[in-house]
């Protein structure tokens, strides 16, 4: 738990690094990213070809911003298997072959779950690595800017300053749990319910004295975000040239043209 | 100036936390609120700072603490919670202190300058950019301190300011405080650091006042505090 916590900090010291994603405007970075996103999740199911290089921009970004690729999948590593299980079932009720390789022939499911797990890893690396690049402060801001509802982007705010809460709460009870179960892997099942129930409880409790140290000192459903880097000729450059190259991406398979050309 | 006049006030039916209490406290003073566990200090705290509501009347500079007087009030009061993690919320001390000057629409120059200004008087520079879950529970407790100095309050509430620090950083806090030149009204079981930083003294027992009066006389007098669960401070004891 404590790793847990000290990681939800890290995040915090990897957005203010430098480099020159991290020196981009929140907004550029937040809209880019939702091209991105959008873009990725519309290819179809069974287009896996025309979906791989799209692989090579998150790649390409994370290098520029200084974070190694790993650190995304170590970061995410509780989430990632739930994407990965998407399309699990996939194989199982689409059957047709669609695809040979050699004499081994690869149904429609196969090719439908890797494109739908490949669209999931490649949504979250993009989000990571919004995440990873800009403080929170500064993404709620953009969104602030784009007219997104105050109270959406409070509770967007909050909830992530109350993760660290909720997990803090739930550190001390795993420690006061386990020095009185020594041996025992985990939490007995038995013990879940009112485990659960305390944890709620006192994250609640936790959560009202933090929203009254806000009213304290004078909050009124109004953030003050810091003013974040200006939107500069260069964040609008980045922002048209990172949009065209994931349309060209989705409309030109770079895979098969490079195919063709091997091919020839 | 801060005045209870006739208080009363329970959170559940028949069973008051107050009662029927008032008291003054002028502009500059610092007073101790001493009283055993469940006597009602943190109760009184939360009256001030319209956490809660009353029967009587709690006055802040004349102005009853009501819901339409919150936002005036609550800029004159800064409160210094107990847990210093359930104050400093932000990702940076630095952030932590702008928060309440620009919610009090300070321009982001003028709230620069106060955070400097406080830093500097406490010493605490280095913590500007310091991120507040890397900081040690002392230099949270300070920067909670800060936090509220930055906000530029009349009068300073603060709740068992050293309770969970070592003597050092104790020391540091309790020397802080002595320097605050705004009212100050401080609960603690802590009653050597009472002694250090009040000059006025409030003994509460189960929601009445037992004792008003310099800390000088009601600390060291045994009979009382033994009489409301509490023992003279250790250093008298020494002595």
């Amino acid at each position: 738990m404590e790793k847990a916590l000290s990681e939800l900090g890290q995040m915090d010291e990897l957005a203010v690094m430098e480099s020159p994603i991290h020196d981009l405007n929140a907004a550029a970075k937040l809209l880019s990213t939702i091209v991105y996103i959008i873009t990725v999740m519309s290819f179809d199911k069974y287009d896996l070809s025309g979906l791989l290089p799209m692989v090579l921009v998150p790649v390409l970004m994370y290098q520029i911003a200084g974070i190694p690729v790993h650190t995304c999948f170590y970061k995410l590593r509780i989430v990632l298997p739930l994407v990965m299980a998407v399309g699990l079932f996939n194989p199982f009720f689409d059957r047709a072959i669609m695809l040979k390789i050699g004499t081994v022939g690869i149904s429609g499911g196969v090719i439908s779950m890797i494109t739908l797990m490949l669209k999931g890893v490649l949504c979250l690396m993009a989000s990571f690595l919004l995440v990873a690049t800009t403080p929170f402060d500064s993404i709620c801001a953009a969104l602030r800017k784009m007219h997104l509802p105050r109270t959406l982007v409070t509770l967007l705010l909050l909830t992530y300053r109350y993760v660290g809460v909720m997990t803090q709460e739930l550190a001390i009870m795993t420690d006061a749990y386990h020095l009185r179960a020594p041996g025992q892997k985990g939490i007995h099942v038995s013990a879940w319910g009112s485990f659960l129930g305390q944890l709620l409880l006192r994250s609640m409790d936790r959560a009202q004295e933090l929203y009254s140290s806000m009213l304290l000192r004078g909050y009124h459903q109004h953030f003050h975000y810091a003013p974040g880097k200006p939107f500069r000729a260069k964040d609008a450059a980045f922002l048209i040239l990172s949009c065209l190259c994931f349309i060209l991406l989705r409309h030109i398979n770079v895979a098969e043209l490079l195919g063709s050309l091997i091919v020839r | 100036m801060i005045e209870f006049d006739n208080v009363s006030f329970e959170y559940e039916k028949g069973k008051p936390v107050i009662s029927g209490m008032s008291f003054r406290i002028e502009d500059g003073e610092a007073v101790g609120l001493i009283g055993a566990n469940g006597a009602g200090k943190s109760t009184i705290m939360k009256l001030l700072l319209g956490l809660v509501y009353c029967e009587g009347h709690v006055l802040i500079d004349g102005t009853e603490v009501s819901k339409d007087s919150l936002h005036h009030i609550r800029q004159k009061l800064g409160f210094v919670l107990q847990n210093s993690d359930n104050q400093m919320f932000m990702p940076t001390v630095y952030e932590d202190m702008m928060f309440a000057p620009l919610n009090y629409m300070v321009s982001r120059e003028e709230a620069e300058k106060r955070v400097d200004a406080v830093l500097a008087r406490l010493g605490l520079e280095d913590m500007k950019y310091k991120y507040n879950h890397k900081i040690s529970g002392g230099e949270k407790r300070m920067a909670a301190i800060a936090t509220i100095l930055a906000m530029e309050p009349e009068a300073i509430l603060m709740d068992e300011p050293t309770s969970a620090l070592d003597p050092y950083n104790r020391r540091l806090v309790i020397n802080t405080i002595r320097e605050l030149e705004q009212t100050k009204i401080i609960t603690s079981h802590d009653l050597d650091m009472i002694y250090d930083t009040c000059e006025r003294v409030i003994l509460i027992s189960d929601g009445k006042i037992v004792a008003d009066g310099r800390a000088e006389d009601i600390l060291r007098n045994k009979e009382l505090l033994e009489a409301n669960h509490m023992e003279l401070p250790l250093s008298f004891c020494a002595r």
